[in-house]
């Protein structure tokens, strides 16, 4: 399989509201994602995973680390390339409501990127978005109408139908179902399931919606507070997981069948705040099996059992000479 | 089994006043709660889930909206008929609610310790210094540490996880018997949310409280819920013990609806998805609501609307329904 996309301690740091300090929203991340493979992203508020998003898409700069993409360095790009390469990558986001220009027709917002781009005539402009809208399963009569007329899984099929115009390698889908009812949520992963075999999409697919992230992903990344701490297959990472965190994560996903589950790991505290990051493992003040070694050595990922996890349980320090 | 209801809603139907004219949104809800028992009632948004219990709680202003016919017994009272200012009494001292967004429902002006004390002021009469406490006790009950800290602190310097255990200590403060929770985990992280349905089962046992839990989330519902309604375009579609429903679902709408979770589907395989949207309220028409989009379909649900009907230990509303 041939890497797509591959970043390298990627970082993304904020000064503080009161300039004191340094909000280290990502830190040092590595992923790759093969072509026509779903990577999965999950973690909870503040973990990174949306601004994680953004700096693939250069939507916002890195402080430091590497971008690879189709074998090119991402970041070198200058500000007409990037243009060109974005056409490549396109994201979807969470909320359907706030992502649509309210005051543009459904026809206009789906040919915005083929006319910004410049591709095709006006006439197959226009063919091109009743294809796309067909495509993504709305009505021909969906063009001269407004967002506003829409139902939210309407609305988020329309922003699919605008992130796929330009028959990108890769789409970046930012919590794309979280807004929607469970019926609604339903018919949207099943369109993009089907897009994806379709057209030969490669997705990023962030969530904090553990049971819909291994739904959809080959590969899943855990993040907590900016970095990724237990990466693998998705059947591995969230069937038998090997971070305390990930396990916690796992067994707070209600039964669904009526029945307790038998042991549930209720973490305690609140996810921290990534303005104070605890020292070492940021995760040891909650964990349940912490050691001495947690608060003072940072883990790093490594492999274990076929995936990788940053976790002091599984990798005794090389002993000092 | 049956231990003595708390709240019996009995036909509740719940109108509003909109600019096409008055609009059912509520039409013939029943529900039973018993004491110390769970309740779970689910469905999608604009199903008439939180009007119900809003409507149960009185919160909603006459106009727009209107209790069109049914009752609300409790504890030897119909809600439905009360005045306000009986109600008043009731509310937040026999019945406690909490809510989706604790940040929106919390004064953001006023320290924790007086809001949580408000109540106790206004049905007990006592004062702040004499609530004191009680509001340490009750902190202490929604596993808040550090209490004598907390009590002076403004809504805005807790995390979402705490505000949350705030809300419900303001609503059990006076030691209702009934909680109604609207949504209480929807706009928190999965670890806080397990911390949280955790707390309300703790209190369900130690203080033998009764909840009405409205959610979307299934799973929420499967966790604490021995029991649980259905609600689909206004009206219950299904009712009975969580176990079965989860197990058989007999109404269509039910089984789409637990279908649809990826919880319950093969990896990479299609979801089961519900075709078609929710007729808004004002659109529905005069059979089944959910005869549009019913795999089931028959001549007769389009023009008759079904009512409950006994069905093996549980309720369905249904012409068709699964076997």
């Amino acid at each position: 399989m041939t890497a797509l996309i591959e970043a390298r301690g990627l970082s993304k740091h904020y000064p503080s509201r009161d300039g004191a300090s340094l909000v280290r929203a990502v830190n040092g991340v590595d992923l790759v994602v093969n072509q026509g493979e779903t990577l999965g992203i999950v973690g909870e508020s503040g973990c990174g995973k949306s601004t994680l998003a953004r700096l693939l898409l250069r939507l916002i700069e890195p402080t430091s680390g590497k971008i690879v993409f189709g074998g090119e360095d991402f970041l070198a790009l200058g500000k007409r390339a990037l243009r060109q390469r974005r056409r490549d990558i396109q994201i979807v986001f969470q909320d359907p409501y706030a992502s649509l220009d309210p005051r543009m027709t459904i026809a206009d917002i789906i040919a915005e990127p083929l006319e910004i781009h410049g591709i095709g005539t006006s006439a197959s402009r226009k063919a091109k978005v009743l294809e796309l809208l067909d495509l993504v399963g709305l009505d021909p009569n969906a063009l001269q109408k407004y967002p506003h007329e829409f139902s939210g899984g309407q609305r988020q099929r329309i922003g699919i139908a605008r992130a796929i115009a330009l028959e990108p390698k890769l789409v970046i889908l930012d919590e794309p179902v979280s807004a929607l009812d469970v019926s609604i949520q339903s018919q949207i992963l099943n369109l993009l399931m089907d897009l994806k075999q379709r057209l030969g999409l490669s997705y990023i697919f962030i969530s904090h919606d553990l049971a819909v992230v291994e739904h959809v992903s080959d590969v899943v990344a855990v993040m907590y507070l900016g970095r990724i701490v237990e990466q693998g297959l998705a059947e591995q990472v969230l069937g038998a997981p090997l971070h305390p965190y990930t396990q916690a994560l796992v067994s707070a996903i209600p039964a669904m069948d009526g029945k307790k589950k038998p042991q549930r790991i209720v973490l305690a505290g609140d996810p921290p705040n990534p303005e104070h990051i605890p020292s070492g493992c940021p995760f040891h003040p909650r964990c349940r099996n912490v050691m001495d070694i947690c608060p003072q050595v940072l883990p790093l990922l490594k492999p274990e059992q076929g995936g990788n996890v940053a976790c002091h349980l599984y990798h005794s320090i090389t002993p000092l000479r | 089994m049956m231990h003595e209801l708390l709240l019996d809603v009995e036909n509740l139907s719940v109108d509003f006043n909109t600019e096409k004219g008055r609009v059912r949104v509520v039409d013939g809800v029943s529900l039973q709660l018993a004491r110390g028992e769970t309740l779970g009632l689910v469905g999608e948004s604009g199903c008439g889930k939180s009007v119900t219990a809003q409507t149960i709680m009185r919160l909603l202003p006459t106009p727009p909206s209107h209790i069109a016919g049914g009752h609300i017994h409790f504890e030897g009272e119909d809600l439905a008929m009360i005045a306000e200012s009986r109600m008043r009494k009731i509310r937040g001292d026999k019945i406690g609610m909490i809510f989706q967004e604790p940040m929106t429902s919390l004064n953001p002006t006023q320290r924790i310790g007086q809001q949580i004390a408000e109540s106790l002021t206004l049905h007990r009469g006592l004062s702040y210094r004499e609530s004191l406490p009680k509001v340490m006790d009750v902190l202490k009950k929604v596993g808040i540490g550090n209490a004598v800290g907390r009590i002076d602190q403004y809504p805005h310097e807790l995390s979402g996880g705490l505000r949350q255990r705030v809300m419900i200590a303001m609503a059990i403060v006076c030691g209702p018997n009934l909680l109604i929770a609207d949504e209480p985990t929807t706009a928190l992280d999965v670890t806080i949310q397990a911390q949280i349905m955790e707390l309300l089962q703790a209190l369900q046992r130690d203080l033998n409280l009764s909840i009405l839990l409205i959610t979307h989330d299934l799973g929420s519902i499967a966790e604490i819920c021995r029991s649980m309604a259905v609600m689909y375009a206004g009206r219950v579609v299904e009712k009975g013990g969580t176990a079965e429903i989860f197990a058989t679902p007999r109404h269509p709408y039910t089984y789409g609806l637990i279908g649809s979770s990826p919880r319950r589907a093969k990896k990479g395989e299609k979801l089961l998805s519900i075709p078609g949207l929710v007729p808004p309220p004002g659109q529905r028409a005069k059979g089944c609501n959910f005869a549009d989009r019913c795999p089931n379909v028959l001549e007769k649900c389009r023009s008759v609307a079904p009512d409950l009907m006994v069905m093996q230990g549980r309720e369905v509303a249904c012409w068709n329904p699964i076997p």
